[in-house]
C-alpha cells in the first residue's frame, strides 16, 4: 500500500452549493448527496449505500418547499411566530457580534462565536418546553439566550469572573461543557431520570461534529439506545472542529452513525430555521411519547474562528467560506417574509433596535462584572468545607491581611487591584509605583 | 449487631440506603442478576427491581457519565465499577464533571454520586485486578475518598457516603471482603464522622498509620511488635480526602514516630502527603525521619510476585525498628 493510501480523506460530506446553486436553484442549494463518500477514493472500498436525505424546508431564495412528513410539524407557525424566530436570530448574531467585540477589546478572556448557526440553535431551542433541560457545549450561546439566560449572565464566565454563567435549574439549561462530548451523558443519564419520574420532559443533548469522535458521544448512544432515554442527540455539524474538518471525523455522515446505535437519525438543513424546529419537533415528540431516543445532524458551517484565539485563514478555504456566506440563515428567513410581503422597514428597524438594546445590555453588564474577593476562591468545593480547605483560607487570609496592615488599605477581600498591596515590595517596585 | 462478613455489610448498607431513600438508585456491571462480580449486590435487584439496581453496558465513562445526568435530576447514584483496574475509563467523567460541577455551578447543583471501587492486590488476579489508585482521586479537590478496613466501617461509611451531598470515591478492600465481624446498622448522633480517621490499636513508642487492607496487617504489627517490647499505636484513616491530620498529629506528638503503609505506589502517594503534613506540623516532636512502606514504583506485578509489592508484616516491623533506631533491620536499611 502507498503512503498515499493511508492519507485521511478531508472532504466534507456536504459540499457547500455554488453561487450559482445558491441563488438560483432553491432546491439544491444544500445538494443531497446521492453517493456516499468522498470524491478523492484513492483505493477500493465497499459501497456504503447513499446518504440520507436532508430535510429543507426553506430555500436560500426564501421560497417554501413543501415537505409532506415535515409540513405538519411547522403548521403552527404563522407569519408572526416567524417573526418571532427571526427576530431571535438576529438578536443572538448582534449579541456574538458584540461579546466578539468585547474580547477583542480586552474585556472578555476568550468567546466562542456562532456566527452562521443561529438557525440551528434558534430553531431547536424554541422547539423546547421550559421543563425541558438542555445540556450543551461552550458555542450555544444563542440557545441560552432562547432559555432565557441575560446577556450579562451569558458573558460571565467568558470575563473570568464566576466559573458559571447562571443557575442551571433556573433556565433548564446545564453549565456549558467544555470538555468535547462530556455532556451528552449527563443529557442521556438525565433523560433516564425523567422516565424514572413518569413526566414526559426530554433532555436535548448539544454537540458538534467534533464531538462524534468522543467515546462519551458513542456511549450515550448505548446507554440511550438500551434504555430507551428520551433525549435528543443535537449535533451542530458546522463542519470544524478548530481547523480539523469534519472529514477527518468520520467517513460517511455524521446522521448514519445513530442507526447503528438503534437511534433513528435525521439530517437537516441547519441553516434553516423552519426545518430545525420541525425535525427537532419530531424528536421531542419521539422522545414524550417513549419513542427513545433521536439523533439530528443540523448541517451549518463555523463561519468565525473556533473562538476569538483561533486563526482559521490558516485552514479555510475563502472559496469555500463565500459560498457559505451565501447560505446565510437569517438572509433566507428575510427573503421568505419579504416574500409573504412581512418585512417591512419597520420590522427590520423594530428588530435592530431590539438587537442594539440587548447589546447595549450585554455591553453594560459587561463591564459591570466585577473581580470576585480572594478569598471565594475557597467556596462550593465540597457541600461543607473540610478541615483542610478551612486551614489553607485562613491561612490566606492571613497571609492577605499582612499586606493589608502594612499599607493601611482596606480589607483584603475587596481586592482587585493587587498593586496596592505588593506596591511596597522590592520586586515589585519596577511595576507597582503608580500605586505607591 | 449481627455477625456479617465485609462484603455482606456492604450489601445490607446498599440494602438500607434503597429503602431509606427512593432516590437512591445502583447503576453497574453484572449487579442485577448476578449480585455482582462479588456478590456485594447480591439480591437487591430481586427485591428492588431493575429499576433502582440497573444493570449497565459495559462502559465506564458511561455509568458515571449518566450518573451526572441523573445526579443533575435529583437521584442519588451509587456507582459499581468492577475493578480497580476498571475505572480509568471514567476517570474523565470523574475528575473534569463529578468533581467539580458543584463548584463550576456556584454551589447550584450537588453531586451526591458514590463510586465503589473493590480495590488492591492480594487475591492472585491477573493484570487491573489489583491496583490500588487512590491518589489519583484524593488529589482531585471536590472529591471525597474513602476506604474500609472491617464490617462495621464497611457498612457505616458506606451508608454515610450515599447521604453525603458530596461526590465519594469508595474503596472496597477486596482481599477482605470475607472477614467477619460484628455490626451495628445505628447511625446516630454519636457514630463518628465519615472524615474521622480513628486509632484502631492504642500505643504510644511508633505511630502506625494505614487504611483499607492494611489496617489488619497493622494490626498483626502491633500484635508482633509487642511481643519485642515495642508499643505501637495503629491508626486507621478510614477517609484519604480529606485526610484527618490531627488525629495523626495528636499520635505523633506522643510518639515522635511515624510509620505510613499502603498497597499503592510510593510516588505521589498518600504516604508522602502524610509523612510531609507531619512533619510541617510537629517537625519538633519527630525523633525520627517518617518512614513509608508502600508497593515499590513498578507496575503490580503477576500474582506470583504479589508479595513481594505488597507491604506486609515483616516489612512494616522493619519499619517500626528503622524509626526507633534499631540496628537488626531485615533488609539492612538504617535510619
Amino acid at each position: 500500500m502507498l503512503r498515499s493510501d493511508l492519507r485521511p480523506d478531508l472532504t466534507p460530506h456536504t459540499d457547500p452549493p455554488t453561487a450559482e446553486q445558491a441563488t438560483t436553484t432553491p432546491g439544491d442549494v444544500l445538494p443531497r448527496p446521492t453517493a456516499a463518500g468522498p470524491d478523492h477514493e484513492t483505493g477500493p472500498r465497499p459501497d456504503p449505500g447513499p446518504a440520507p436525505a436532508m430535510v429543507q424546508l426553506l430555500a436560500q431564495d426564501g421560497t417554501r418547499r413543501p415537505d409532506p412528513e415535515h409540513d405538519p410539524w411547522v403548521a403552527d407557525l404563522d407569519d408572526e411566530r416567524l417573526v418571532a424566530l427571526y427576530e431571535d436570530m438576529v438578536v443572538v448574531r448582534r449579541l456574538d457580534i458584540e461579546a466578539t467585540a468585547l474580547q477583542r477589546q480586552g474585556q472578555l478572556g476568550l468567546w466562542p462565536p456562532l456566527l452562521g448557526q443561529e438557525a440551528a440553535q434558534v430553531g431547536s431551542a424554541r422547539a423546547l418546553r421550559p421543563d425541558d433541560f438542555v445540556f450543551s457545549s461552550y458555542r450555544e450561546n444563542a440557545v441560552a439566550w432562547c432559555r432565557g439566560v441575560s446577556t450579562t449572565d451569558l458573558v460571565r464566565v467568558w470575563k473570568g469572573t464566576a466559573a458559571t454563567g447562571w443557575d442551571p435549574r433556573a433556565v433548564g439549561m446545564a453549565t456549558p461543557t467544555i470538555i468535547i462530548g462530556a455532556q451528552t451523558l449527563h443529557a442521556t443519564g438525565y433523560a433516564i431520570g425523567c422516565a424514572k419520574d413518569g413526566v414526559d420532559s426530554v433532555a436535548v443533548a448539544y454537540f458538534g461534529d467534533g464531538a462524534t469522535s468522543e467515546g462519551d458521544v458513542h456511549e450515550a448512544m448505548v446507554f440511550a439506545a438500551s434504555y430507551r432515554a428520551p433525549v435528543v442527540f443535537f449535533c451542530q455539524n458546522n463542519q470544524w472542529a478548530i481547523s480539523e474538518p469534519v472529514g477527518l471525523q468520520s467517513r460517511r455522515p455524521l446522521a448514519d452513525r445513530a442507526p447503528g446505535y438503534g437511534i433513528p437519525s435525521v439530517r437537516v438543513d441547519g441553516n434553516d430555521v423552519l426545518a430545525v424546529t420541525a425535525v427537532t419537533r419530531v424528536a421531542l415528540d419521539r422522545a414524550r411519547t417513549g419513542g427513545g431516543p433521536t439523533f439530528v445532524e443540523a448541517v451549518t458551517y463555523r463561519r468565525g474562528p473556533h473562538t476569538t484565539s483561533d486563526d482559521p485563514t490558516r485552514y479555510v478555504d475563502p472559496a469555500v467560506h463565500e459560498r457559505w456566506v451565501a447560505l446565510d440563515p437569517i438572509a433566507r428567513v428575510e427573503r421568505y417574509l419579504e416574500r409573504r410581503g412581512r418585512l417591512t422597514d419597520e420590522l427590520t428597524g423594530t428588530v435592530t433596535a431590539r438587537a442594539d438594546t440587548a447589546a447595549a445590555e450585554m455591553r453594560a453588564g459587561c463591564h459591570g462584572l466585577e473581580p470576585p474577593p480572594p478569598l471565594s476562591v475557597f467556596d462550593h468545593v465540597y457541600t461543607t468545607p473540610t478541615s483542610w480547605l478551612e486551614r489553607q483560607r485562613s491561612q490566606y487570609a492571613a497571609y492577605l491581611a499582612m499586606f493589608d496592615e502594612r499599607t493601611g488599605d482596606g480589607p483584603a477581600g475587596d481586592g482587585s487591584e493587587g498593586g496596592g498591596t505588593a506596591g511596597d515590595d522590592a520586586a515589585d517596585e519596577g511595576t507597582a509605583g503608580g500605586t505607591r | 449487631m449481627t455477625a456479617l462478613t465485609l462484603g455482606g455489610a456492604l450489601n445490607a448498607a446498599l440494602r438500607r440506603a434503597l429503602e431509606d431513600d427512593p432516590k437512591v438508585v445502583l447503576m453497574g456491571e453484572d449487579i442485577g442478576t448476578l449480585g455482582g462480580v462479588f456478590r456485594v449486590t447480591d439480591g437487591l435487584q430481586r427485591d428492588f427491581g431493575a429499576d433502582r439496581v440497573m444493570d449497565t453496558p459495559l462502559a465506564e465513562a458511561g455509568i458515571v457519565g449518566t450518573a451526572v445526568g441523573l445526579a443533575y435530576r435529583g437521584y442519588r447514584p451509587v456507582v459499581e465499577i468492577q475493578f480497580d483496574g476498571f475505572v480509568f475509563p471514567a476517570f474523565d467523567q470523574l475528575v473534569t464533571q463529578v468533581a467539580r460541577l458543584y463548584h463550576r455551578t456556584g454551589g447550584a447543583i450537588r453531586m451526591p454520586i458514590t463510586v465503589r471501587i473493590p480495590y488492591g492486590g492480594g487475591i492472585g488476579a491477573v493484570e487491573h485486578h489489583s491496583e490500588s489508585p487512590e491518589a489519583y482521586f484524593a488529589h482531585t479537590p471536590g472529591l471525597r475518598v474513602v476506604t474500609c478496613a472491617d464490617p462495621q466501617d464497611a457498612h457505616t461509611l458506606l451508608r454515610q457516603a450515599i447521604a453525603c451531598d458530596d461526590p465519594v470515591i469508595f474503596f472496597e478492600p477486596k482481599r477482605r471482603y470475607w472477614v467477619k465481624g460484628e455490626v451495628d446498622d445505628v447511625i446516630d448522633g454519636s457514630t463518628a464522622p465519615m472524615h474521622a480517621a480513628r486509632v484502631v490499636v492504642p500505643g504510644t513508642d511508633v505511630t502506625l498509620v494505614a487504611y483499607g487492607p492494611l489496617v489488619m496487617t497493622a494490626r498483626d504489627v502491633a500484635l508482633a511488635a509487642a511481643d519485642d517490647g515495642i508499643s505501637v499505636e495503629v491508626i486507621d484513616l478510614r477517609s484519604l480526602s480529606p485526610i484527618d491530620l490531627a488525629t495523626v498529629e495528636a499520635s505523633v506528638r506522643r510518639s515522635g514516630r511515624l510509620v505510613i503503609t499502603h498497597e499503592a505506589q510510593q510516588h505521589g502517594g498518600l504516604g508522602a502527603e502524610i509523612a510531609a503534613s507531619i512533619t510541617e506540623r510537629c517537625f519538633f516532636h519527630l525523633e525520627a525521619p517518617p518512614v513509608r512502606v508502600t508497593g515499590f514504583d513498578v507496575p503490580y506485578p503477576a500474582a506470583k510476585l504479589e508479595e513481594h509489592f505488597l507491604p506486609d508484616l515483616d516489612r512494616i516491623l522493619d519499619a517500626v525498628d528503622r524509626v526507633l533506631g534499631r540496628e537488626h533491620s531485615l533488609t539492612g536499611w538504617r535510619g
